[in-house]
């Protein structure tokens, strides 16, 4: 025990590994390119090194925990189980990558210690809300990241960025009051408010059920902000003015994540999945994740500008995630889950090629993409992978989230879930399919939309290969993820895990 | 004790006449005295209420409190005529500015 | 040679410094400002000492002179009174330094001495065990910070300090009248001793009455805050931070100090009353900071919205749940240090860009980094947004709030906060976008920059502190980490 002690520090260390070097950077002036590089590459491989470490300590039972004092009864809690490693590994893989493809994308454009230094902030404070221990500090996180989100929304500095950023801390901050207000009243309840593998609620008096009940719906709509379930949305495609590793990572992967890691969270460690079963909200919330899935790719298909369309697409795709949650049954959480990672995997794929097709060729619009994979065709085949995935054609990750789901509402009696995942993979193909035909398909215009000013001369080069390399390396991880999901390795069997743990707890 | 009384209520009434003036004159000179006029009423309470039903001799810490009052009376009388004088200076009429912003 | 500092008498020393540092810019005016630095460092280093001396020896009373109750003065010091010089003394500090650069010579010369004169009486009103020596201080407090509004002479700064100056007059009246009756009715002034002796009965309820409604006249509290925007905002920054700061807290403190003490007992139907004000408070002076274009007229309104969270503890605390002391001293530290890091980085964008309007910032996050962090860390404290000390603050409060079913207050809560993140960020909007028309910039020095800051990240760091805030007033409340390391799981 005493040798173990030190490891409580770990989860400090993951939160360091992007804060330390996110705060040096502020301080840097703008030409310390190699060094601005170096810290960045640093911090991303450290998270790496602690996660894998951490990884390999809760394979083998261990919890790893640090506490500190904050408010009386309450204390800011660290720790690492299996649902908190999942999302880490998830983000500190997506973070090298995105590092990467941001160092290339903003190659020689302002700001970028402001950039990198916010970045770093957005991957700590997501760091943060993966490892929360209980509500408070997942509270604190989950609002810092709205706080250090807005300057790389705006990052550009134009009225129509200022506006967008008003628009999403509208949302973002109104959420964050309503989930404050729920976490007080709940607080006022309960008297705890730590994370516990069947919730805190399940001796309550029956007094308190309607009030647990509003609780939920308060602390639903205030994760639903994040996690962009319908109708609380509407920022996620105006958000879309940020640069792309911003819409890469941080609306395809570590926002709306954090939202839908809360209700998570809040399901099976809150409420706990039979108590809220028993107390009547699981069902409403499946209702809710079927309805965003269905809206979200029908408004999906009327998009012309492609970051709109995926955007749309993220807002559909991550309510798989809140829809395994809400169906109580060891393979729809399986399902759901697990599409926390495979979603990341494909989604930032699609947003990296969607970046390099506007930043070498200026291509912004579905429309203008006639011909193109022939111009670009490792982007092109990745964003394949992705759109496949998407749409859940095997063996790509996606299809064993949806495979997953689809058993797990079976097994639970929810059939009604069928049509929905049917209907849902059908308008995927539809505004999909039309995409990748124009893409390889037709023929390629006499030019591209390039303008000079906004975009690098590459000679005959596809494009940078730091702009290359990481939707590639995101894709092949999407197709193994699904190719080889029964290895001992994959996303899929660590969730395994967690269904076991939270659905056989003793 | 009666008499004690008295002067007492003439103290409070001279608080309630000054806090009247001090609201309806728009002049800042007027508004000055009319503070003044409430702290010789709260002077006079004081003074009044230190002798205390019974005794003989009245309570001296009263008076000391008054001498005290007077001082900081004086100083805020003389800060504020100053401030006045500039005022005026600036402006050309002892008044206060329109209220700001509402 | 350590015991002999701890008897040291600290407290004194606070008072005394200052003065006679003041008291030295008067008479070698081109040596004011080293005397002034000098002056408030040595308050700082004197509070440690005393905060020294309260952790090992317990509440600190001193007479003055030897003297001692009734006759003479009284110096005393419990843990909230630490806390609040504490927060004197380091916003002081940051205000200091950043005025150090701010002021032209000519100003300097008037600034100096009446600071020092503001530091004193506030360490005094503090340090005063008796409800005529807060008279005094309350007074001196008073009258230096309305003739650090008027420093510059400018038109606008004359009127609001005018306006101020009658503001606070009527209010230590008041609050005098008050003390006459309790004097009468308690044959003491000492609040140790009234506290045995009050009983509710017809001249303590006016002196409530008076009382109350003098101090809350002068904190400002709504609708008694008409005085409080044209005199904060047409003062210099560092005194604009002084008066939102540090001298508000003043009378809040008193009016605290009584209610813990003397009235809070028998008079809840007035505590409520103070509630629905501060709530009142809370929504108007946040929907006034809103609607306004210029950054200073903001953070002024955002004071009176701020001081509307410090009377919510009187509903909420003061009875029920013993915690009122330390929230006080908490929010009250808090607001402290947000409120004067945004109003130095107010000062900093209007001498970068010769204005304060807030449409035209134009890029200022660029060029004015350091400025615009503190503005925005101040505002996260001030939303009440972890991690920051506002969100803890606000915590307490919601807390409070909820677990004796005042939802009204709790709603109230939630949408000023709402209001402060639109005004807040409507700020930070347009410090990153570029403005149609470029604008001229001057440089701001780095002194300044970095006291703003310093101040801001003080605000957020301090959320982090609160377990240690309390256990400084509360000793036996002291809250720790539960059971915290690796643990095993079979």
């Amino acid at each position: 025990m005493d040798g173990m002690s030190g490891n409580a520090w770990l989860p400090l260390m993951v939160v360091a590994s992007a804060l330390l070097p996110g705060l040096i950077i502020f301080g840097l002036p703008e030409e310390k390119v190699r060094l601005r590089t170096v810290l960045n590459l640093t911090g991303a491989f450290a998270k790496i090194i602690f996660t894998g470490w951490m990884l390999w300590g809760v394979y083998h039972g261990y919890q790893y925990e640090i506490r500190v004092a904050f408010l009386p009864g309450l204390d800011l809690a660290l720790r690492a189980d299996s649902l908190s490693l999942l999302f880490i590994a998830l983000s500190s893989v997506l973070w090298l990558l995105t590092t990467v493809y941001a160092i290339g994308y903003l190659e020689g454009s302002p700001h970028r210690s402001r950039f990198f230094g916010f970045f770093s902030l957005c991957v700590t404070s997501t760091s943060g809300v993966a490892m929360s221990g209980n509500l408070i500090t997942f509270l604190v996180f989950y609002e810092l990241l709205t706080l250090v989100t807005y300057p790389l929304v705006v990052h550009r500095g134009t009225e129509a960025a200022r506006r967008a950023g008003q628009i999403y801390l509208t949302y973002t901050i109104s959420g964050g009051a309503l989930l404050l207000f729920g976490v007080i009243w709940l607080y006022s309840i309960t008297g705890t408010l730590e994370f516990s593998p069947q919730g805190i609620l399940y001796d309550l008096d029956t007094a308190y059920y309607p009030a647990l009940i509003a609780i939920f719906a308060l602390l639903i709509a205030g994760l639903g902000v994040k996690a962009a379930l319908v109708p609380l949305h509407g920022w996620l495609p105006e958000a879309m003015v940020a640069p792309a590793p911003v819409s890469a990572l941080l609306h395809a992967v570590a926002v709306v994540k954090a939202g839908a890691f809360g209700i998570a969270r809040v399901v099976y460690d809150i409420y706990g999945i039979d108590f809220a079963a028993e107390l009547g909200v699981t069902g409403p919330l499946a209702a809710l994740a079927a309805i965003t899935i269905l809206y979200g790719s029908l408004r999906a298909l009327a998009q012309d500008n492609l970051k709109r369309r995926l955007a749309f697409s993220t807002v559909s795709q991550v309510s798989y995630i809140t829809l395994g949650v809400a169906i109580v049954g060891p393979l729809a959480t399986i399902g759901g889950v697990v599409h926390l990672v495979h979603q990341g995997l494909m989604k930032i794929t699609l947003f990296f090629c969607a970046g390099n097709l506007a930043e070498t060729l200026g291509i912004h619009k579905v429309r203008e993409m006639n011909g193109v994979g022939r111009r670009m065709p490792w982007t092109m085949a990745a964003f394949t992978l992705g759109a496949f995935g998407m749409i859940g054609v095997p063996p790509v990750a996606g299809f064993i989230s949806k495979w997953y789901l689809g058993l797990g509402a079976l097994e639970s009696g929810e059939n009604w879930v069928i049509p929905v995942l049917i209907g849902s993979s059908l308008l995927n193909a539809a505004y999909f399919l039309p995409v990748l035909h124009r893409a390889w398909f037709r023929d390629p215009p006499d030019s591209w939309p390039v303008t000079r000013d906004t975009v690098r001369d590459l000679g005959d080069k596809e494009t940078a290969w730091a702009l290359l390399l990481p939707p590639v390396i995101t894709a092949l991880l999407a197709l193994f993820a699904g190719l080889l999901a029964s290895a001992w390795f994959s996303p899929l069997e660590w969730v395994q895990l967690i269904a076991q743990r939270a659905f056989h707890h003793p | 004790m009666t008499n004690a009384f008295l002067y007492a209520f003439a103290g409070i009434g001279l608080f309630v006449l000054g806090l009247h003036a001090l609201v309806v004159h728009a002049h800042v000179l007027r508004k000055i005295l009319a503070v003044n006029v409430m702290g010789s009423g709260v002077f006079l309470v004081l003074v009044a209420l230190a002798r205390r039903s019974g005794e003989a001799t009245s309570d001296p810490v009263p008076h000391a409190m008054v001498i005290t009052g007077i001082v900081v009376a004086v100083s805020a009388t003389a800060l504020a005529l100053a401030l006045m004088l500039k005022l005026a200076g600036k402006s050309g009429e002892a008044v206060l500015p329109g209220k700001h912003n509402d | 040679m350590l015991i002999g500092l701890l008897n040291i008498d600290w407290g004194v020393i606070t008072i005394m410094l200052p003065l006679a540092g003041g008291i030295a810019c008067v008479l070698w005016p081109a040596m004011s400002k080293p005397a002034g630095l000098i002056s408030v460092t040595g308050v700082v280093l004197a509070i440690a000492g005393l905060g020294w001396r309260i952790m090992e020896n317990g509440t600190y009373r001193h007479a003055v002179g030897g003297w001692g109750a009734p006759l003479g003065i009284d110096l005393f010091a419990d843990g909230l009174s630490l806390v609040m010089l504490i927060m004197t003394a380091l916003v002081g500090l940051g205000i200091s330094f950043y005025a150090k650069r701010f002021f032209s010579p000519c100003d300097a010369v008037r600034f100096w001495p009446i600071w020092l004169l503001l530091l004193a009486a506030l360490n005094a009103l503090f340090l005063s065990a008796d409800i005529f020596n807060l008279y005094v201080a309350l007074e001196m407090t008073g009258l230096a910070a309305v003739a650090l509004t008027a420093l510059t002479g400018r038109i606008d700064a004359l009127g609001g300090a005018m306006r101020y100056l009658l503001a606070t007059l009527l209010g230590s009246l008041a609050y005098l009248l008050g003390v006459v009756l309790l004097y009468h009715d308690a044959g003491s002034v000492d609040i140790a001793t009234l506290a045995q002796r009050i009983e509710p009965n017809a001249a303590v309820w006016t002196a409530l009455g008076l009382m109350s409604a003098g101090l809350a006249l002068k904190t400002a509290l709504f609708p008694l805050s008409f005085w409080l925007p044209p005199a904060h905002a047409s003062a210099p920054a560092p005194v604009s931070a002084l008066l939102s700061a540090l001298v508000i807290k003043a009378s809040f403190y008193i009016l605290l100090r009584l209610w813990l003490e003397l009235f809070g007992a028998f008079a809840e139907g007035v505590s409520m009353l103070l509630g629905l004000l501060g709530a009142a408070a809370i929504l108007w002076g946040s929907l006034q900071a809103l609607r306004q274009t210029r950054i200073k007229l903001l953070v002024a309104y955002s004071t009176v919205a701020q001081i509307g969270y410090l009377f919510l503890i009187y509903p909420l605390a003061l009875v029920s749940n013993g915690m009122a002391a330390s929230m006080a001293a908490y929010l009250a530290f808090s607001h402290a240090l947000a409120k004067s890091a945004m109003f130095l980085a107010a000062g900093n964008l209007m001498q970068f860009g010769g204005h304060d309007r807030i449409a035209d910032l134009d890029r200022a996050v660029q060029r004015l980094p350091l400025t615009v962090a503190a503005f925005a860390l101040a505002g996260v404290s001030i939303m009440g947004l972890p991690p920051s000390s506002g969100f803890v603050g606000k915590w307490l409060l919601l807390d409070a709030a909820m677990s004796q079913g005042r939802w009204d207050l709790a709603v109230v809560m939630i949408i000023g906060g709402l209001l402060a993140a639109g005004y807040i960020f409507k700020v930070l909007g347009y410090a990153f976008t570029q403005a149609e028309v470029p604008h001229d910039a001057r440089a701001v020095p780095a002194e300044m920059e970095w006291a703003a800051l310093l101040l801001a990240i003080g605000a957020i760091l301090l959320g982090f502190m609160a377990p240690q805030i309390f256990a400084l007033i509360h000793p036996d409340l002291a809250v720790n980490a539960s059971e915290a390391g690796t643990v095993w799981t079979a």
